[in-house]
Formats: C-alpha cells, structure tokens, sequence
C-alpha cells in the first residue's frame, strides 16, 4: 500500500465513516481509496466535491452530525479549506485534514515539500486559533497516528491536520494495521446535532456579536490549546545521547537527515536527530531536555526555513541554530546532508 | 510495476523495505522510475542517493541515471530499447534485449519479468521462487497461462543474464 | 366557547425578531416554523443558517441548527443528511450567499438530487451589509455598489439561480413565490410543505425561492415595497414553478 492508501485504511479502521474530496496530485489514491472503502460500508458515506471549500463543509455537517469525518488535499487545496477549518476550530468541532504537501507558492509543482508549516502550525485560517498537527514520517506512523488524529480530534474537540508529503504519501513501506474500531462503541458526543427529540434544542456556531462574549469564547480556546500543549507533544529522539550536534528534521526531511547521521557517524561524526512528531504542539519540553546535553542544532527543513523559528523559540537563545533548506520540491540525499553536517563540524 | 513486485516480495522474505514510485506527469513514458530499498536493518531515507543497482528500460533513463550508480555497481540495460553505452568503466554493466525476447515469447508485457529475472539472477537479492509468489500476489490471477508465461519470461532473463 | 385560530409556532422560540420593520424575513421564518409543526417534523429537524441579515436565524427557530460559512450552507446540509439520511435537513440563505458566494455549492448539491430542501429568500440586495448589488438585483434597481441603477454593460444581468437550478437533473421541486401579498403569503406556504414533503419521501433536491420585501435597503415604505415586488421584480422574476417531478405528495 502506498503511504496514501495507509492513511485511508487507517481512518476506515478508526471508525471515519465520512470523506469528502477533491482531486489534486500527489494525494489522489487517498481519495480513491475512500471511494472504494466508503462503498463497502453500510454506514459509509464518499463524496468527490465539487471544490475543496465544499469538502471541508461537508466535513463540517457530518461533524456536527457526530460523524467521525476527514477531508484530504495538497498545499493549493489545503488554502481553500482554511475557510472551513477556521470553522470548524470556532465551532469545537472535530475533523481530520491530512495535506500531502507539494512544492509552492501558488500552483508550484507536485514534487514533496515541507513549505505549508506555518499555515499548518499557526492555524491558517482567520482568528485566533490553533489546530494540532502530527507529522508521520514512516508508513507505520502513517498508519498509528492516523488513528491517533481522529482520537484526539474528538477528544480535544479540533481538527487535527495530518502533514505528510508527496514522498510519504506515494512511498510503499511495511506496515502493520492498527486493530479496527466500531465507530458505534466511541464516546458518545452529547453536543451533536440529530434533532431536538425529547431535548432543548442545540446551535453550533461561531458568530457572537458582543465582543466580551467572543473574548470569552478566544479564551476558551486558547485554554483548550494550553490542555492540549501540556498533554501531546510527541518526538523521536535518535542517537542523542553521546551527540554533540543535533540535526532537527521532521516527515521525509527527518529520514534523509536520519541517513545522513548514520553516514556521518561511520565517520565518527558524532550527529543525533532531532524529529518532532507532533508539530503542533511543538515538543518543546523534550528539546529542552536535548538542550541540556547538547548546544549545537541543525535545522534541515524542504523549505526556506519555518519550524526552524519554533527550534529558536523552543531553545530560548541556549543553542546554536544553523538551517539548512532545500524549498520548491527538491529531495535531497543523506550524503548532501551529510555534507552540510560535515561543513562546520569537520571530523570529530 | 517490477519496481513494486521486487519490494513486496523482499518484505514477504522478512526485509525491509521501500518503494516510491514517481508519480504525476512522469508515470507514463519518458523517465518513470521507481526507487527500491531492500535492508536488513531500518531503511532511513527511501531516496536513494547513489543505488547499487539500476534496472534501466529506454534510452532517456539511460542518459538520465546513469551517473547516480555507486561505483561497482550494476546496470542492466533493454538494448531493444536503449542504444549505445553509458559513459561509466566502473560499473558493471549487463544488456538484454528484453523487447525482443518478449516478443518471442508471444506477449510483450513479460519484459518486466525477463528483466526481474535477470536482476535477480544477478544479485541475489531475493529466489525465483519468492519472485513468482510476489508476481501472484501483485496480478491476483489465478490463470495458469499467465503466470506460466512470466514464469518463462523470468527464466529466460536469468538464463541470458547468466552469460554475463 | 372559543376557539384558538392563531399561535406561536410551536419551532419559532418565544423571541423578538431583530428584523426591520416590513422585511420578509420574518414572515418567511414563521411560514417555515408553522409548516414544521404542520408536518410535525421538528424533533428531527435540522436548520443551517446563512451569512447575511438571517444569520441569527438559529435565534429563532426551535430546531437544532449549525451555522454555515457564508455561502456553505448546501456543502454543510450534504454533509449532515448523509450521516442522518432520516433527518429532515434544511438551509436559509439570501441571494448573496446562495447565488453569488455559494453558487457552486448549491448548483452542485441540486445536480447531486442531495435529499435536502433550501429556503431561498431572494430581496435582490445584501441587506446585512448596508445594501450592495446581489446577483439578484434587477436592471435598473439602486443599490449602493450601483449607482444609477444596475447596468447590464457595467454591472453584468442578474442572475435566474432558480431557472438555473431547473435545467440540473438531481433537482426535483423548485418554485418562485413571493410574501408581498396574504395571496402570495399563502402559496408560498403550499410550496415550503411540498418541498419538504418532498424530502420527507425522499425524493431529491428541493427549492423554494421567494421574493421578499426589504424596505429599509430599498428605501420605500413596507407597503411601497410589497407594490414593487408586484410592479418590478415579479414580472422579472416570474412566480411559477420551475420544476416539479414530485410524485404522490
């Protein structure tokens, strides 16, 4: 199975029981694959849409309806569903969103690239909010926090994007499927809509007019997203113990930086990596504890440079943060990583 | 499609491994190519920065992929298709008509399983009965002819690599 | 011995209407509260409100409601009645959310005969925001963004959604009615019923286009407004069913 059709077998087993899509290379079999397994189910409802602003609505109505619900897309498409996603986070409402990264700006090219970070991670949509982000870099990983999203989605009551790439989403690698789960034995969701039968009824929305009410309403959220820092964040720490340099790379960025630690520490190099799983919340707290052994970072990032900021913030000035990026759909190799690390530390 | 047969059945012989196809405008004609990783250990980028091995079907691929061999590698060519040599002394280098050769077997879809054959004749990296099992599970058929037919193409591969 | 003739609609919450004095809107939401009691649908009833003056729409009807982004709402009713086929599901929208922001998702919803109804309330002017052109305005009508009255050359025709919606193959009722008159008061009544019996029987995309006073944007008198959906805009708009492929309502 390819990386895309991992992701789908994965929301299929953690009960999403709703899709609705729009197609744009390099995520297309994820789409497809929807269609085939939504077809199968008796409970299953696929929908191509007719844009990715309806997808990401659609999500919103089946959401709302209680539905364990996902859209996917690429960087172009992903723009078009913030609208929605801005939404849905305003609404407390919960929604997997997984984008399969491709070069950008604009229309860019359907190469893997890292470029939607920000957007990703500081909410991209309008208002104050923002959105937990999980960054797989392995098939298995594809596949656990797939299930993982829709868990914390519901839980937290916010969408959770999945952000992946080209590269990870067109890869084949072993993994193992994650045990299915009844979508009827989840935690009931007392705030959905089904219709007032017996019971007061119930708005969702996200329009309050009285600016202390919409305060109020920012700060139920920001408190949310501080529940949410203090509970999830999640990283991969490999070969740090003795490193004496740590390069920090997450998704496919992490496993080219992963060969090239290994390359350099043949040579005695000592290099450890650095891979931030969950990306929002950034796992601050576990680079902290990095930080006390080790003060030298490189950022390696398919893009110009943008979770290297978190690093910097993270470390608060006690490290030294070079960046090193390859933007616009370049794959890079371990060796020309390896080489970078080599740059400035030489042979240890 | 041999680029996906190789990896599955490596990871049903218990390996890891990865497979990243290119996709897009590139998956027909032209330069299409697909990346394999076979390991005994974790596999950390699935891009190939220098393979060991290429298995290359037309002429643009050749000309293309012919400097990101390892030194002492190897490189099996379809000369049907490709003409001439690639600019390389430090590899070693195998050409089999494959368009040809399938063509006298009567079906010219087996050239993926003649090239296979000779691959894996070549470097061992999984049997010819492991390949078969990975053949049966990628086509899902269950036509004797069919499978018999790449069966035949496999072993010719292997047979003409084996001259070499 | 008496008898009560009239009521508060059961699904119409026990609240003041924000509504200007001769708008439509609040005729409109009685109507469609009277008819899910008359049908006695409320409890699985589920409304999704538009962007525009009925955004608060949720204020106002008893019945469980999600709101849209604006022109969203048809995207938002798929996604809702897919999960809860058994659910009446409708949207309310003005002509800038339906027929401008949100054509494609209402085209689209129309043509896919999604099992949904969508309350159109066409005043050919965005209320909320103080009285811009819609897609609706008609030629020569004033509004803030068309001075002079709309100009076909500058200001592009305006737009017939409904007879748009009527060519679609998924739709399966669409009519054009109009509150400005008891008369039309009560056959837009007859229309809303139909098309939500129409879901009821599952039979596909339903419609109710309704022209609708706005007195304050239009600067006239309540009345003034009601002559002139019955001078200008009826005979522009025709008042007709568009589509009707419902069988045994």
């Amino acid at each position: 199975m390819s990386g895309n059709h991992v992701i789908g077998e994965a929301a299929i087993r953690a009960g999403c029981r709703f899709y609705a899509g729009y197609p744009i290379t390099p995520q297309n079999e994820l789409t497809e694959y929807m269609a085939g397994a939504m077809a199968k189910l008796k409970d299953g409802t696929f929908i191509q849409a007719e844009s990715e602003l309806a997808a990401i609505n659609m999500v919103l109505g089946a959401s709302a309806a209680g539905c364990r619900a996902m859209t996917s897309s690429s960087s172009p498409g992903i723009s078009l569903k913030q609208e929605g996603i801005s939404f849905l986070s305003a609404m407390d409402l919960p929604a997997v969103i997984v984008n399969c990264m491709r070069g950008g700006p604009g229309l860019g090219n359907i190469s893997p690239s890292q470029g939607d970070y920000f957007q990703a991670t500081r909410g991209g949509g309008h208002g104050d909010y923002r959105n937990i982000v999980l960054g797989p870099a392995t098939a298995q990983e594809l596949a656990d926090l797939t299930m993982l999203a829709f868990d914390y989605a519901d839980k937290y009551r916010t969408p959770v994007m999945i952000l992946q790439d080209g590269m990870m989403g067109q890869m084949m690698e072993p993994a193992v499927m994650p045990d299915p789960v009844d979508p009827k034995r989840l935690p009931p969701k007392p705030w959905k809509l089904d219709g007032a039968d017996g019971r007061p009824s119930r708005i969702i929305k996200s329009l309050y007019l009285d600016p202390a009410e919409e305060e109020q309403i920012n700060w139920n959220l920001a408190h949310k997203y501080e529940k949410i820092t203090d509970e999830i964040q999640r990283a991969e720490t490999y070969r740090t113990d003795d490193a004496q340099i740590i390069i920090v790379a997450y998704g496919t960025a992490a496993r080219i930086a992963k060969g090239a630690v290994n390359r350099v520490r043949e040579k005695g190099v000592k290099a450890g990596l650095f891979r931030p799983i969950s990306l929002w919340p950034f796992p601050t707290r576990i680079l902290k504890e990095v930080n006390k052994k080790v003060k030298d970072f490189l950022v390696f990032e398919m893009s110009t440079g943008q979770m290297v900021e978190d690093v910097r913030l993270s470390l608060e000035g006690k490290g030294n943060v070079r960046f090193y990026g390859r933007p616009g759909g370049v794959v890079s190799t371990p060796i020309e990583i390896a080489e970078v690390i080599e740059g400035k530390f030489g042979r240890v | 499609m041999m680029g996906y047969i190789l990896a599955l059945t490596a990871m049903r012989d218990g390996k890891n491994v990865t497979y990243l196809p290119s996709y897009g405008a590139e998956v027909r004609g032209g330069t299409a190519n697909c990346t394999v990783c076979v390991s005994d250990e974790e596999i950390a980028s699935p891009v190939a920065s220098s393979p060991d091995f290429a298995v290359v079907l037309n002429q643009p691929s050749m000309i293309k992929y012919q400097g990101l061999i390892k030194s002492g590698g190897l490189m099996i060519i379809n000369s049907s298709l490709v003409e001439g040599d690639p600019e390389r002394d430090d590899i070693e280098i195998i050409k089999i008509p494959a368009n040809d050769m399938a063509l006298d077997l009567g079906n010219e879809k087996t050239i993926n399983m003649i090239m296979l054959g000779a691959f894996v004749a070549k470097t061992g990296i999984t049997t010819p009965e492991s390949l078969m099992n990975g053949l049966k599970e990628v086509l899902k058929v269950k036509k004797a002819g069919i499978l018999e037919l790449n069966r035949k193409g496999m072993e010719k591969g292997a047979e003409y690599a084996g001259r070499f | 011995m008496t008898t009560q003739l009239f009521s508060w609609p059961r699904y119409l919450k026990k609240t003041a209407f924000h509504y200007c004095p001769g708008c439509g809107h609040s005729i409109i939401h009685r109507l469609v509260a009277e008819v899910i009691g008359e049908l006695d649908i409320g409890a699985k009833t589920i409304g999704v409100p538009p962007a525009g003056c009925a955004v608060l729409a949720y204020n106002y009807f008893d019945v469980d409601m999600v709101e849209a982004a604006h022109g969203r709402a048809a995207a938002v009713a798929t996604g809702l009645k897919r999960v809860l086929p058994d659910r009446i599901i409708f949207t309310y929208q003005g002509d800038g959310d339906i027929a401008a922001i949100g054509t494609a998702e209402t085209i689209h919803a129309a043509n896919r005969g999604e099992n949904i109804t969508m309350v159109f309330v066409n005043n050919g002017v965005y209320g909320m925001t103080g009285g811009q052109m819609a897609p609706t305005t008609i030629l020569g009508q004033n509004s803030t963004t068309t001075p002079g009255g709309r100009d076909q050359k500058r200001d592009g025709a305006p737009l017939d959604l409904s007879e748009m919606l009527g060519i679609t193959r998924g739709a399966a009722y669409i009519e054009r009615t109009a509150v400005n008159s008891p008369k039309n008061i009560r056959r837009t009544k007859k229309a809303l019923t139909k098309a939500f019996k129409t879901q009821m029987t599952g039979q596909g995309f339903s419609l109710v286009e309704i022209l609708s006073p706005c007195p304050t944007n239009w600067k006239m008198t309540p009345v003034d407004a009601c002559k002139w959906i019955e001078g200008s805009t009826a005979p522009f708009y025709p008042l007709k069913v568009i589509k009707d492929i419902v069988t045994n309502i």
